[in-house]
């Protein structure tokens, strides 16, 4: 049944406008022909070419494509059996291990590993963003992997095995195409939460090795200006194509969680 | 599959260890060296001395009395607790109808409204960051017009930027999403024949709201309140970038504690003291949510 009330229909309306003005803002500066994101001046391209000769900016664009793609595939294989295991056999501690780093706030994350790396003398670079960005990726898989086993019937496997199919075997042609959407939506959600993240890289990242949120957050620090708006279109573009591709192959994964 | 004893472990094992040696392993060596003395040049001194065959150890309560031994950071936790609460509470106020709204429309439309809901949420934090410094920037449309209001009336013109509310503000805005998915998800699952019987036994609207759906929505209400609660109770780039001086949270100080005055132990005290308030929180929830 239909239930129709005006005032709750114009409060959604004020919140949806709430979500999406400041980022249509950001866009709309991101092609202005103004230092000041003040007012419309006119149309322009510059603040994206000026982008692309920024040395640092397409270093540190680089280092995030390089660390995303790194920790996503060990984080699948890892957050992959964290999500079977999980849905097996109650393990409470996996289960508070997995589940734990998603519920606490991300800088103690940021600030423990950080001590983790010093204190084995590790050079803070690359490699300790991978190792941290693979830590908090591991969850979100897990999660998306259980989420679709759950959905599954399990009387597809029941009914391999029973006619004769070896565990292995039941797993590799039944279980494990049937998970693919989860998997594959899984480790889309920790290939963009690694390349937005900022929290955790601005306590594990070292000399040299600035990922594009750190780059943002140093210009942003500084000074306000449109390369920073035509940066920021491109990763909400770049993230808009791999939400919605993710969303399309388990849309059950970001309803409700 | 029908898992044997030891195949579960095979599956659970690589996930366990990779976790406890990042996750489980940093919080205890953090808890470890909230007793040790800060290093020469930051970082941690050595915890123990070996001379002339005797081992000797270096550790102190020194942190946690400087901790307990002033009101400043219990004052400072007591301010960052009041913005989450606030944080919280506005992201409940707006993400309620929202959550209602989308609920109770067509199967159809539900999908692409929620969809709309989260699409902000995965674009870039600094980015959404960023957008309300260009909303509350000094020669923006805002505060122009604000100003020229206030002009019409005699006051004197404020700036927007840099304070708690605009602080506030933007801490709402990020989190949003956090208390619309979970209200949504129970709100939907709500009987409306619950509703339709109430009215036809003459209740109205209002009164429907607060005996039928509002009671039935609170273990919603919960997991949303502690989704938004624990992450802006520990944020620190927000109140870094919007809040000025007013606006520092206990996110900013451990921040500060590790990169910039660079005394780890203390910073490890203060994290430990947030672990221990978020995990707190956590339990408190979820047993809030298992009583209903």
């Amino acid at each position: 049944m239909q239930r129709r009330n005006v005032l709750l229909w114009i409060s959604a309306a004020l919140v949806y406008l709430f979500l999406y003005l400041p980022l249509v803002l950001v866009v709309v500066f991101s092609f202005n022909d103004s230092r000041l994101n003040a007012e419309w001046v006119g149309f322009t391209w510059k603040w994206y070419g000026k982008l692309f000769h920024n040395q640092e900016m397409l270093t540190a664009a680089m280092n995030s494509l390089i660390i995303a793609s790194v920790s996503v595939v060990v984080a699948t294989v890892l957050g992959t059996l964290a999500g079977l295991a999980m849905e097996q056999s109650r393990q409470r501690l996996l289960q508070m291990l997995v589940l734990a780093p998603i519920a606490m706030p991300e800088i103690l994350m940021g600030v423990s590993l950080l001590v983790l790396f010093i204190m084995v003398n590790m050079t803070l670079g690359l490699l300790s963003i991978i190792l941290a960005h693979i830590t908090f990726c591991i969850g979100f898989v897990a999660l998306a992997v259980q989420a679709r086993i759950s959905s599954m019937d399990p009387g597809l496997v029941e009914a391999a095995r029973d006619l004769g199919a070896s565990p292995w075997r039941c797993f590799r042609e039944i279980t494990l195409p049937l998970l693919m959407p989860g998997i594959l939506a899984g480790a889309l959600m920790a290939f963009t939460l690694s390349i937005d993240d900022f929290v955790i890289t601005f306590f594990t990242a070292g000399v040299g090795s600035s990922t594009l949120p750190l780059q943002i957050y140093s210009m942003v620090k500084l000074a306000v200006t449109p390369e920073v708006n035509a940066v920021s279109t491109l990763l909400m573009l770049l993230t808009l194509v791999v939400i919605t591709v993710a969303s399309r192959l388990s849309p059950a994964v970001f309803r409700g969680e | 599959m029908q898992g044997k004893s030891w195949s579960k472990y095979l599956l659970s094992l690589p996930p366990m260890a990779y976790l406890l040696i990042f996750f489980a392993a940093p919080t205890l060596i953090m808890l470890f060296a909230s007793f040790r003395y800060p290093g020469e040049y930051g970082g941690l001194a050595p915890w123990y001395v070996h001379e002339n065959g005797r081992l000797t150890f270096d550790l102190t309560l020194e942190n946690w009395q400087r901790l307990l031994g002033t009101d400043i950071y219990l004052r400072l936790f007591v301010k960052s607790i009041g913005y989450a609460v606030t944080a919280t509470l506005v992201c409940m106020i707006m993400g309620y109808p929202l959550a209602l709204m989308i609920a109770r429309s067509s199967r159809k439309s539900r999908d692409l409204l929620l969809l709309l809901v989260i699409l902000p949420f995965w674009s870039n934090f600094l980015v959404r960051i960023y957008a309300w410094m260009i909303i509350f920037s000094p020669v923006g449309a805002l505060t122009r017009m604000l100003n020229g209001v206030l002009d019409l009336f005699g006051a004197g013109p404020v700036t927007l930027m840099y304070s708690p509310t605009a602080m506030l503000v933007c801490l709402v805005y990020v989190h949003l999403p956090f208390m619309v998915l979970p209200l949504y998800a129970n709100l939907e699952k709500h009987d409306l024949d619950l509703l339709d019987a109430a009215q036809d036994l003459g209740a109205g609207k209002w009164r429907r709201f607060w005996l039928i759906t509002w009671p039935l929505s609170l273990s919603g209400v919960t997991a949303g309140s502690i989704l938004v609660f624990i992450p802006v109770l520990g944020m620190f780039a927000i109140p870094d970038l919007l809040g000025g001086t007013d606006g520092i949270m206990i996110g900013n100080v451990i921040k500060q504690q590790f990169m910039e005055s660079r005394d780890w132990p203390f910073g490890s005290v203060l994290s430990m003291v947030l672990t221990v308030t978020a995990v707190a929180v956590v339990l408190l929830g979820s047993r809030l949510g298992q009583r209903r």
